[in-house]
């Protein structure tokens, strides 16, 4: 086995163990190319099938191709999708871009709030009705006790500390500093009620590992990561009010792949471009407040 | 283009606190030129800035803290190269609090470098490293004796060390690969030979390391595989049944002859299953895989696939194990707690613990408790079967964690099987017959009365509603014929006898408690039926201990036949077994 079908190994391994021991799983997709990856892993864990809901928290600035993409492939591979998004904070426009507060307090509330509420089913979830092409309110109230995140060690450092089965108390908050021991494979998939815990297949992964396995397993992902003609690209997607994209010249996976392999990013974050990472406590302190 | 990959090898180096850990790594990193450019000058002057004498440990510290920023993409654990591979260095700290971490990131690891400072010897910690080394099943060890200069390089004191700590890793059985001398701030003997000690004949660090091997290959040993799950996903006319896995050791192919332990049945390979990616004819370890057999069948999550051409593994419900405790609560005999072995899991208790190891001089004595940072050879006891290998023999099924409450609070490696016997159970019925407040008004007279003896009947069988109407069916006929009958509904003792353990998934548990409710409606005299989905003999067997002594119908219910005709045949057994007597119809 190479390096990829070693990773690839593992993640079907924690996909599964995560489907056996919770009764109430999902999978948090960001339409980004990581959690794009951790859809097909799913498929390869379930022979094709993905049996388990995609939640998505709409803050409403996504860049708006996203969300198409979203919807074309939940209808072409009839993925379970649900979207959760905090429609009050959005309503009274207490938003970045509107500038009524910082990107913090926006990322805590649009992101870590909605997310927070959509897991715990105390805020409406919307559903994709496969038959009528349409989202409906989901009856399913159900807190989700499993969430499955595309995080990697290798993006930031706060995700470098996590573990692959990863506790979060009753209010979304993650102790960094007393996490479980994680040892032959042997994960923490025993949780005291109104406790959840975040699993991360993807936690051995590198950027490159990523583009590496998108272009082996042929994985459709969003064109917003090419260079289009303009001589930009993203190389990691978010709200469009706080996302910038890098200057790249490469049109398609195998000229990313090689870009990547000049170390032309060796010295520049991947999370670079993404502004709330450098506010204040940073991603760190969204992280420990819940944010995935 | 493929690119050609080098040989990845995780390396955990561990040590008392202050001896020199981050010294050794930080100097393997600049003097293998695997540090960004600049990055050594930056520290150093930062520290003539500040009057501070450099450390290399400063030097780790700014690229972790570089790293938190998440500037330096690929550092997210220490990477050096030598001329063969690439190492990745897994963070382990010293500290005692944070065993639980060392524990972690060792086990993780391929091979280990325990350091010793010259001046300080051989500490507490370096004992207890090694003897979780040892636990952790990491055979590769070199160990360093650093600071050398501080003892003005003398060979005699290197030389006690080693003996001192040699003859305590050997009682470990472990065998280090090498004792070396080094003096890593200055760099003597780190990566060339050093001639300030030219009394050491052997290579110097880094050409040690390269000499680890990558771990022994697991593909030449029995195949093992531990069952994750088995999978019916009808979406899309899909009709595959795949039990699915991940091989731990051996190798197997389509149509190999394969048998489940503990259930020991059998069955052969039929295909093997993979979403976008043609399959090869062989699979070997560290491959998560799929499978459909012929002919299908049932087998649980935990169960170990095998070859029926190769040794079996061990199957049993006591053993004897080494087992080191994490947790903050001490690990109690007689407490139960959750054994998490391969895939397999079942409640378990410590049946005796035999001694308690103390990891830092490995003095051992007797205990009542295990408490936390010991090392305890103990004989458990699961409620249930498991199947397992020596971990001598093969180490991924052989090895196990201990769940309290909701935490893994300890880790044990198997020694020894015991074979199959319920301690636990024979003293708990022994126990519960002795002090059973027994009535004057016999069973004799009581069936007397009622016109029936007590019974308890179990239904069982894959179709969980069909088994609730038969149940449901079975009680009015019985009751419309003037029996004393009572059915109880799987919610019903869900929500009032298992009420405590709401989402939990305890089986057993559930089938203890129905066992005993169970022996005390047959004991009133009534005719119990319940049913229960997918009851293996393990299970009936523990439901009729402790039903004892009233008579257990286990009923397999058939899934084609009509209700009327499994009603009829279950009356027609109770009444030839003259649990109904018929004079008083």
């Amino acid at each position: 086995m190479d390096h990829l079908d070693k990773l690839e190994a593992q993640s079907v391994f924690i996909f599964r163990e995560a489907y056996r021991k919770f009764k109430h799983l999902a999978m948090l997709w960001s339409i980004g190319k990581d959690s794009t990856v951790l859809l097909w892993l799913a498929r390869k864990a379930f022979f094709g099938h993905v049996p388990l809901p995609l939640v998505h928290i709409d803050t409403s600035y996504k860049i708006p191709a996203m969300i198409a993409y979203r919807d074309q492939l939940a209808r072409e591979w009839k993925l379970n999708m649900v979207w959760g998004q905090n429609t009050q904070a959005l309503r009274e426009g207490q938003t970045f871009p509107l500038g009524k507060v910082d990107r913090l307090t926006c990322c805590g509330s649009l992101k870590s709030e909605a997310l927070k509420h959509t897991l715990a089913g105390d805020w409406p979830r919307w559903r994709l009705n496969h038959t009528t092409g349409q989202y409906e309110q989901d009856p399913d109230r159900e807190p989700y006790t499993g969430v499955i995140v595309g995080v990697r060690a290798d993006e930031e450092g706060s995700r470098s500390k996590e573990r692959y089965f990863s506790p979060r108390d009753k209010h979304n908050d993650w102790n960094v500093d007393d996490q479980p021991p994680e040892l032959w494979n042997q994960f923490k998939t025993d949780f005291a009620p109104g406790t959840h815990i975040r699993i991360h297949p993807l936690l051995d992964w590198t950027e490159l590992n990523i583009w590496e396995y998108i272009d082996r397993e042929n994985i459709p992902v969003t064109d917003l990561y090419f260079n289009r003609g303009d001589g930009k690209r993203y190389r990691s997607l978010g709200c469009y009010p706080c996302t910038q994209p890098v200057t790249s010249e490469a049109r398609n996976v195998k000229e990313i792949l090689a870009e990547l392999r000049t170390g032309k990013f060796a010295h520049i974050a991947e999370r670079a471009g993404r502004a709330q990472d450098k506010d204040g406590g940073g991603l760190e302190s969204l992280r420990r407040d819940g944010y995935m | 283009m493929k690119q050609i990959e080098r040989e990845q090898f995780h390396l955990v180096v561990v040590g008392h606190v202050d001896h020199g850990k981050s010294t050794v790594i930080g100097r393997l990193l600049a003097d293998t030129g695997s540090l960004p450019d600049g990055k050594l000058d930056q520290v150093r002057q930062e520290c003539a800035r500040t009057a501070k004498p450099f450390e290399y440990a400063f030097l780790l510290d700014a690229l972790k803290a570089e790293q938190a920023q998440g500037i330096t993409i690929d550092t997210a654990r220490s990477f050096f190269k030598s001329a063969t591979r690439d190492y990745i260095i897994i963070d382990a700290p010293g500290h005692i609090e944070f065993l639980k971490n060392m524990i972690t990131g060792a086990a993780r690891a391929e091979a280990a470098v325990l350091i010793i400072d010259a001046k300080e010897g051989v500490r507490e910690n370096s004992r207890r490293h090694g003897t979780m080394l040892s636990l952790l099943g990491i055979r590769q060890v070199v160990v360093v004796v650093n600071k050398m200069d501080l003892v003005d390089y003398r060979q005699e004191v290197f030389e006690a060390i080693r003996n001192e700590y040699q003859t305590f890793l050997a009682r470990l059985g472990i065998q280090p690969l090498a004792f070396l001398p080094l003096a890593a701030f200055h760099g003597e003997n780190l990566i060339a030979p050093s001639e300030r000690m030219s009394w050491f004949s052997g290579p110097p660090l880094l050409a040690q390391i390269d000499q680890f091997r990558k771990e022994a290959l697991l593909e030449h040993k029995p195949f093992r595989l531990p069952v994750q799950d088995v999978y019916k996903f009808t979406e899309e006319g899909d009709d595959r049944r795949i039990t699915a896995g991940r091989i731990e050791s051996g190798q197997i192919t389509p149509g190999a002859q394969v048998v489940f332990y503990p259930s020991r049945k059998s069955a052969v390979v039929k295909t093997f299953e993979e979403f976008n990616r043609e399959t090869p004819s062989l699979w070997g370890p560290g491959k998560s895989a799929g499978f459909t057999l012929e002919p299908e069948l049932y087998v649980r999550p935990g169960e170990l696939m095998t070859l029926a051409s190769e040794t079996p593994p061990a199957v049993a419900n006591r053993f004897r194990a080494n087992i080191f405790w994490m947790g903050k609560a001490p690990l109690l005999p007689g407490k139960k707690y959750k054994l998490k072995l391969h895939t397999a899991e079942a409640p378990v208790w410590i049946e005796e613990i035999l001694s308690v190891l103390d990891a830092s001089d490995l003095s051992s004595g007797t205990k009542k408790q295990v408490d936390q940072h010991e090392v305890a050879e103990c004989i458990l006891e699961t409620a249930k079967n498991v199947a397992f290998d020596l971990s001598t023999d093969l180490a991924p099924t052989g090895r196990f964690v201990l769940v309290d409450e909701w935490e893994i609070a300890g880790g044990g490696i198997l020694l020894q099987s015991l074979g199959e016997e319920h301690r636990l159970l024979d003293r708990h019925l022994a126990d519960r017959e002795r002090n059973w407040d027994r009535s004057p008004l016999t069973p004799g007279l009581r069936s007397g009365r009622y016109g029936q003896r007590s019974a308890f009947v179990l239904l069982s069988g894959s179709d969980a509603d069909q088994l609730f109407r038969l149940g449901r069916a079975l009680e009015e006929k019985l009751f419309l014929r003037g029996r004393y009958v009572y059915y109880l509904g799987l919610s019903s003792a869900l929500s009032g006898l298992q009420a405590d353990l709401a989402g939990q998934d305890d089986r057993w548990e559930f089938l203890r408690r129905l066992g005993e409710a169970a022996h005390l409606f047959t004991d009133a005299g009534t005719i119990l039926i319940t049913a229960v989905p997918d009851l293996d003999a393990e299970e009936t067997n523990l439901l009729s201990r402790l039903a004892n002594p009233t008579d257990l119908f286990t009923v397999e219910v058939e899934p084609g036949l009509d209700l009327e005709s499994q009603v009829n045949n279950i009356t027609r057994r109770l009444q030839e077994s003259n649990i109904l007597v018929d004079w008083v119809l």
